[in-house]
């Protein structure tokens, strides 16, 4: 049985540590992360089973991949809290010399990823090669992915849906964070997709949707369906409701967050809105 | 001089597939992707063979490279097939992102290089793919000359770890390197001694050259032809080895001269023993429709525009 007071404790410390390094470095984009907190929080700590020590080949344990990786801070900071590398690190964020670069990347050997991510809609194709090796590799974990909404906008997606769809790839469970925002407003607006459920349905796949994205426990309810769903010819999507810049008050339900940092006030109410649980880097 | 002998026209996309059998028989990591040029690939032996180690994609070559990156994580080895042009250009970011800057395991082959792809025309025709993939940091980029030389390169990047741009071409040419040689990637190879210029030749012009300098012989002129079949990383000591005994160089490629061979060869010499260079390439354009040898003639790219440039080069001693 989860944890859910420790994993809720988690969700605050990792936001603070979102908070802290974009604001440090006075870049980054913290409405995305703070928006996916709650997932990738739940997903490395319950969700997958993971080997205890990192090696790029992760055999016999589930894999993940970040997709949208300009959230890069919340899988940091998540990353770190499970131990791939000193949480200290997360100082070094967007910093000359460090292995945390502003978009993940295993040029620098940083423990924990296995892709390069920033330039979008590469990551489904990833996870689908991923997902073909283990099964070549008769290994029966699983293969877990993270797309933003806009990103599906980038056609490379649909080829890889298309395929994992039409090849069985049913050890994949694929999430889209739909948070209904990006860059340049809400997608309904930049360009809408339509009813992204029947989509992907359309495609062969089965979908879950997760109505409360930011809610831990309806997150581990939604996955455990998820998981029980795989291994039967069927990929599987996960449509994640969210808010973006979800737990500050100013940052949510807008898209001004996406890839700006707080200034020094900003920083400081933010954290007040979320007080220390676990210790801060 | 020493010469060569042609054993009989061969397609080098045949040499690629048949490397890639013996692969399959060797290498149980290997595994192949295809974005519907089964046929076209020579990849139909290594499908029958190993189906579940071969992945057909359909035309979604963006899909192919990311996952063959994906495959690699779990220890495969995977060779992409398709035509040079959606191998590079039309999925750069892909290989650049998911591929190169990933550290990724990943050969990408591509076959109907350059003009040689004839009729088709400038659209499948890509003479501009060894400047992408040679641009890319980790990228090693191979362009073989005949049958016998693509199947062992096709062998020997499977041993190399890192990200592999082999490319060959379409149409039948002469197969005159040895038969099982064994291929070392980023080592020239020298064809013939000489002292009056140096031809450095990739791909289907090396054996052009290998005419050149027979025809420059018998009218006294004795030329140094190497073949360099990787341009990344260049074995820039074997180049510059020969250029100080001859004075001068001649590239030669099916490619465009802006980021090719000659290019990556000026660098070393203007670093090293600037000497004069004459460029056998297009000059920044696109191809067209028409038969490889009346493509190769137009955009002076046989043993005839060689022997030109050759004596252009000389005089400039």
């Amino acid at each position: 049985m989860a944890d859910i007071k420790h994993l809720e404790d988690l969700v605050i410390q990792t936001r603070r540590d979102i908070l802290r390094m974009v604001h440090k470095v006075n870049s980054g984009h913290p409405g995305g992360s703070l928006g996916c907190t709650e997932f990738l929080v739940a997903l490395y700590n319950e969700v997958m089973e993971r080997n205890a020590t990192f090696d790029m080949d992760g055999i016999d344990e589930d894999l993940f991949f970040l997709s949208n990786g300009h959230i890069s801070p919340v899988f940091y900071s998540v990353l770190a809290r499970c131990g791939y590398f000193p949480v200290e690190e997360l100082n070094t964020f967007r910093k000359i010399d460090s292995r945390l670069q502003g978009h993940p990347t295993t040029h620098e050997g940083l423990p924990g990823v296995r892709v390069a991510s920033g330039s979008l809609g590469q990551g489904m194709s990833v996870a689908i090669g991923a997902a073909l090796a283990k099964k070549l590799n008769k290994d029966t974990h699983l293969v877990y992915s993270l797309h933003g909404d806009g990103e599906l906008q980038e056609g490379q997606n649909w080829e890889a849906i298309m395929y994992a769809a039409a090849n069985n790839v049913d050890n994949l469970v694929c999430t889209v964070d739909l948070n209904g925002q990006q860059i340049d407003g809400p997608t309904d607006v930049v360009l809408p997709m339509g009813n992204v459920k029947e989509k992907f349905e359309a495609f062969g796949w089965t979908v879950v949707e997760i109505n409360q994205g930011n809610n831990v426990e309806e997150i581990l309810k939604g996955m455990s369906f998820a998981k029980s769903l795989t291994g039967k010819g069927k990929p599987i999507c996960i449509l994640l409701k969210t808010v973006m810049g979800n737990g500050v008050d100013f940052m949510m339900y807008t898209h001004a967050w996406h890839g700006k940092a707080p200034n020094d006030e900003q920083l400081e109410k933010a954290l007040s809105q979320n007080p220390e649980t676990l210790g801060d880097y | 001089m020493k010469t060569y002998s042609n054993t009989g026209n061969k397609d080098t996309r045949s040499g690629f597939g048949a490397g890639l059998t013996v692969l399959g028989q060797t290498n149980e990591n290997v595994v192949a992707l295809c974005a519907d040029l089964i046929g076209s690939l020579k990849m139909d032996d290594f499908k029958k063979n190993h189906p579940e180690r071969f992945f057909q994609v359909g035309i979604a070559e963006a899909n192919m490279m990311g996952i063959a990156a994906g495959l690699t994580i779990g220890g495969k080895i995977p060779f992409t097939g398709t035509f040079a042009n959606f191998s590079t250009g039309r999925v750069y970011d892909q290989i650049r992102q998911s591929i190169a800057y990933s550290d990724k395991n990943v050969k990408i082959c591509a076959s109907h290089a350059g003009l040689t792809l004839g009729e088709d025309g400038a659209t499948h025709q890509i003479l501009e793919d060894i400047g992408l993939m040679k641009m890319l940091p980790g990228m090693t980029v191979i362009n073989t000359c005949d049958y016998n030389q693509t199947k062992a390169a096709t062998i020997a990047i499977a041993e190399h770890h890192g990200p592999v741009y082999l490319r060959f071409g379409r149409p039948a040419v002469p197969n005159f390197t040895p038969e099982n040689q064994v291929f070392e990637i980023g080592k020239a190879i020298k064809l013939t001694e000489g002292n009056d210029v140096t031809i450095v030749a990739t791909g289907h012009l090396v054996w052009e050259a290998l005419e050149a300098a027979k025809s420059l012989h018998e009218a006294g002129i004795t030329a140094e032809v190497i073949n360099i079949h990787t341009i990344k990383p260049l074995d820039g000591e074997a180049i510059l080895k020969s250029v100080r005994k001859t004075g001068c160089i001649v590239t030669a490629e099916e490619h465009n001269y802006l980021g090719g061979l000659g290019e990556s060869v000026s660098r070393v010499l203007v670093e090293n023993h600037p000497i004069p260079q004459e460029f056998v390439a297009t000059k920044d354009t696109f191809g067209e429709s028409g038969t490889p040898e009346q493509l190769m003639e137009k955009y002076g790219l046989n043993s005839a525009a060689i022997i030109e440039a050759v004596k252009k080069v000389i005089k400039r001693k």
